[in-house]
């Protein structure tokens, strides 16, 4: 988070208020079947799920695939209208009559998505698609060019080469930096990465990293960065997020959460990383039973058919993210876990350096 | 799968129940009274309002529906307005005869559809492909109705060989009278054989370039069983077309028919149009349409019966 | 365009690991044209149709006599007769100018109904597939009603219904060809649709009308076009098959589709002749169907990633 956060005119709380508060956001897809096409079960993709962000930092998302991250993100964008929950976006509640409708968010908050051919159209050149939405919003024609002239020079792509270019003339980093400055055209608050490094080769995707931490630093920017990738998760973020089936299970700041894992499912995703060091050895308990169905999520915890320390309160009771039951809790910067059981969350982790 | 079929069977409810109202709905779209079509114009009010009566033109128009309906189901279509026979029974005789044809033209259209096709996919890019492709395009291209009248032209008119019209008197001998098959069949045959030669060519050539095709060459499997693959595959699209060209057969008989005077049910509804005979015109019509529904049920079943794929 | 402000950033930037020439490649659309003009056989049935567009729309250009005057001493000519070299027909006029003036309401009654169902049903099954849901399920199911008829028996119904003349074998046929023109429609655009590139647009905070001109349209009026061109091919055909019923142009009117019935009587006398009016369809539906195929083809090219 920098020091001398600048106040973007467009600012209503101040730096103490959170760019954004996620409250009971939920989401539930029918699936239809039988003679008469009604409902006989649902997929539970986003089960009441609840996060800040503050300005300025970067949030990671971690989970399996399935986890409810990419569902999560459209949520947020209202791709997808929630089945229920609220979205306040720096103090204004979103689709609300007291706060501000989806379009006025979306000019504050855009996403990249992690196919980045899909998520150009073809028959569009790089500067059309940059310019589209300025100019759907009312810019004139020559500066919603010159502004994506601009944004293809500050994402590393020559203008005088790319601005006239076809998708399939781009190889898969070039396209997807296409992308992020596209997202940038409207001049957003925050922006949501939905693993946008995915489908990227290692090299690239270093590069594309040091591209998001340079433009962060010059446009203010507030990240949500979803990924499964670990490593890029705690190389980006400043806060990390844990999600399985549809949950959270775990957050906090980044150290704490990769070298104290409290959450047993996040000590076996950590655990689950492959390591060429002989050191590195885990005395994790490894991940047992099936994974669930995420049609019919286990009761409780969702976690339980999995965990090694499942006991009969786990079944009961679906576990509220609070604090950790014992050990160091910071006021400043909460690290909240959803667990019943002290135990499993005291139990030895792998630790990481 | 059973659930499909039965979901699939209410599905076809409403579509039938529209059916018969738009065919009944089109004889009312016209302004004036169907009376006034069918009465000569000197007819006295009493015998206009008789009329009405008697035709049940006096109710409400959704009593009216109703009625038809109920009779419809139960094969009721009423007098016909020309003759005062029957609408039933002449209908019946004429979806036999044009029956005759439709299964004929289908069988000799299919089949060689289906070689043109497959003939032409195997020899990708070399001249068998383009002679039969270009025969299958000119098949689609061809009004069928002119193809009747060279067809006539040639084995009728400049020689002899064929009969130009009609079905042959019941006293002939059979084999006498299958001559006038022929050239109706063989007109019939040509559309259906450049539709299905066309999705074969398609179908076999995506089939063919598709990698496990290559994969069991590799294995060892010689040609035979490797045909019998493809036509498994190939089967299904290949079946629900040939199943909709069919009901097109059928119900857009009416032009062939015409022009070699075949007694079917396509004449039945070109002389009905002609002698403005509503009860004749709505009973064929709404036959040939239900047939139509049925038959596109019976491919939807037929191929989610061999693709589970399709079973939604 | 000032390239300061572009310097100004470039220095912070890392610079793109690949190298691309510095030329534009062509857009879509340019493309399928370069690939159009590459192809022979299209381009030599583009050039027939021009032609046969020539012969019809300059009738009075390319014939000397008037189509609906006879003589009755002239009848059934046949061909190479010198002053008629297509021959008479029943009335003693000339073919020539009547095969010429016919194509005008033979063409007319082609396009027209399906530029009608192009912008009708387009719209629609645009409308259809891009809204989803109940909307979507509403108009597919009403379309699958019309569906359920056989497309000439309906034409035949309608016309048979309204009466005979060109604007209700238009009308009849445009009501035919909407319900295929709405599922083809439907099924791009709920394809186009599901596309990343499509929610990108729609998160950007734009109209949904704008979303749809500027990203959804391109993407599917390829097909949608390809589709409505082969439509013609048969909508020549159909409109031919209702004059030749006698239920759509009405004589004296010169069309093919009715020149080819008065005519068939004829064909003991003067049986070429009377097979002149046929060809015609038939060449005109072929080179409309060899069009389709061929734009089909150069759409079809898939822009490797």
């Amino acid at each position: 988070m920098s020091e001398t956060l600048e106040l973007d005119p467009r600012d209503r709380g101040g730096p103490a208020q959170p760019m954004l508060r996620v409250d009971g956001l939920k989401k539930y897809f029918p699936i239809r079947g039988g003679l008469l096409n009604r409902t006989v079960a649902t997929v539970q993709a986003v089960d009441d799920v609840s996060f800040l962000v503050h300005k300025g930092e970067t949030l990671g998302i971690v989970g399996e695939s399935g986890c409810g991250k990419s569902t999560t993100a459209r949520l947020l964008m209202r791709l997808m209208d929630p089945d229920s929950g609220s979205v306040v976006f720096d103090g204004d509640a979103v689709g609300d009559l007291r706060g501000i409708t989806v379009n006025e968010m979306r000019r504050q908050m855009q996403m990249v998505f992690q196919d980045s051919y899909s998520s150009l159209n073809p028959r569009m050149t790089m500067a059309e698609s940059i310019a589209y939405a300025p100019r759907m919003h009312g810019l004139g024609r020559k500066e919603a060019y010159d502004r994506a002239e601009s944004l293809l020079a500050q994402v590393g792509l020559n203008p005088r080469q790319y601005a006239r270019r076809y998708p399939h003339e781009l190889s898969g980093g070039q396209r997807q930096r296409v992308n992020i400055a596209r997202a940038l055209a409207l001049e957003p608050r925050l922006v949501i990465l939905d693993e946008a490094v995915a489908a990227l080769d290692k090299s690239v995707e270093a590069q594309v990293l040091n591209l998001l931490g340079d433009l962060k630093e010059k446009f203010n920017l507030t990240y949500l960065f979803i990924s499964h990738d670990l490593n890029v998760v705690e190389y980006m973020s400043d806060r990390v997020m844990v999600m399985y089936l549809g949950r959270v299970v775990e957050t906090g700041p980044v150290e704490q959460i990769y070298r104290h894992p409290r959450h047993p499912y996040t000590r076996a995703l950590f655990a689950s990383k492959p390591t060429l060091d002989p050191d590195r050895r885990t005395t994790e308990m490894p991940l047992t039973g099936d994974p669930p169905n995420p049609i019919n999520p286990p009761s409780g915890c969702r976690f339980r058919t999995r965990c090694a320390f499942a006991e009969a309160v786990c079944a009961e009771k679906a576990p509220a993210l609070a604090a950790p039951l014992h050990g160091d809790y910071d006021e400043s910067s909460p690290h909240l876990v959803a667990c019943h059981l002290p135990a499993a969350q005291r139990a030895m982790g792998a630790h990481h350096v | 799968m059973l659930v499909f079929a039965l979901r699939r069977l209410l599905q076809a409810i409403p579509i039938l129940l529209g059916v018969s109202l738009v065919v009944f709905g089109l004889v009312h779209i016209v302004p004036g009274n169907p009376i006034d079509m069918l009465m000569p114009p000197e007819a006295s009010p009493e015998v206009i309002a008789q009329m009405k009566a008697a035709f049940g033109f006096d109710k409400p128009l959704y009593v009216q529906y109703l009625l038809w309906l109920l009779r419809a189901v139960q094969g009721d279509f009423g007098l016909s307005v020309f003759n005062a026979t029957p609408v039933w029974g002449q209908l019946i005789a004429a979806l036999g005869n044009t029956f005759i044809l439709a299964i004929l033209g289908a069988m000799l259209g299919f089949g060689m559809g289906i070689m043109c096709g497959m003939i032409s996919a195997i020899n990708h890019g070399r001249w068998p492909d383009k002679l039969f492709s270009a025969i299958a395009t000119m098949g689609v291209s061809l009004p069928h109705y002119w193809c009747a009248i060279v067809l006539v032209l040639a084995f009728a008119v400049l020689h002899e060989y064929l009969p130009a019209q009609g079905m042959g008197d019941d006293s002939e001998p059979l084999y006498h009278r299958l001559q006038f098959l022929v050239l109706p069949v063989v007109t019939l045959s040509l559309i259906p054989m450049g539709v299905i030669g066309r999705l074969v060519r398609a179908t076999v050539l995506e089939i063919l370039g598709q990698d496990f095709v290559g994969a069991l060459s590799a294995k060892g499997l010689t040609r035979w069983p490797v045909i019998r693959h493809i036509c498994k595959n190939a089967a299904p699209p290949v079946l629900a077309l040939m199943g909709l060209q069919f009901g097109y057969l059928l119900g857009g008989s009416i032009l062939v028919e015409t022009v070699f005077n075949w007694p079917g049910s396509g004449n039945l509804l070109n002389l009905a149009i002609f002698r403005r005979d509503i009860p004749v015109l709505q009973a064929t019509i709404l036959v040939l349409a239900s047939f139509f529904v049925m038959l596109n049920l019976l491919v939807d079943i037929a191929q989610a019966a061999i693709d589970p794929r399709m079973r939604r | 365009m000032s390239h300061t402000t572009m310097d100004e950033f470039a220095t912070g930037a890392r610079p793109a690991a690949d190298d691309v020439p510095a030329t534009a490649a062509p857009g879509y659309w340019k493309s399928v044209g370069q690939r159009l003009a590459r192809d022979p056989v299209t381009l030599a049935v583009t050039l027939v149709l021009i032609g046969i567009l020539i012969i019809t729309i300059g009738a009075p250009l390319v014939t000397s006599y008037d189509p609906f005057a006879g003589s009755v001493m002239a009848r059934l000519k046949p061909i190479g007769t010198p002053g008629h070299w297509l021959g008479t027909d029943e009335t003693g006029r000339d073919l020539w100018t009547r095969l010429c003036y016919g194509g005008r309401m033979s063409l007319l009654a082609a396009i027209l109904p399906v530029s009608i169902s192009l912008c009708v049903g387009g719209a629609l099954g645009v409308f259809a597939g891009y809204a989803g849901g109940l909307v979507n399920t509403m108009i597919m199911r009403t379309m699958d009603v019309f569906y359920a008829f056989p497309s000439i028996l309906l034409a035949i119904a309608i016309c048979g219904i309204l009466g005979n003349g060109l604007s209700n074998a238009i009308l009849a046929l445009a009501v035919v060809f909407i319900p295929p023109m709405v599922r083809v429609s439907e099924t791009v655009t709920t394809q186009a649709r599901q596309l990343d590139f499509v929610e990108a647009a729609r998160a950007s905070g734009t109209t949904t009308f704008q979303v749809i001109r500027y990203h959804v349209l391109a993407n599917v009026l390829g097909p949608i076009l390809v589709y409505a061109t082969s439509l013609i091919s048969v909508s020549i055909i159909l409109s031919a098959g209702l004059s030749f019923l006698g239920l759509g142009v009405t004589p004296p009117q010169p069309e093919w589709g009715l020149m080819l019935n008065s005519l068939r009587q004829a064909i003991y006398v003067q049986p070429y002749v009377a097979a002149l009016p046929g060809l015609m369809i038939f060449l005109t539906s072929m080179c409309f169907n060899l069009m389709s195929d061929g734009f089909r083809s150069a759409m079809d090219v898939r822009l490797s990633k």
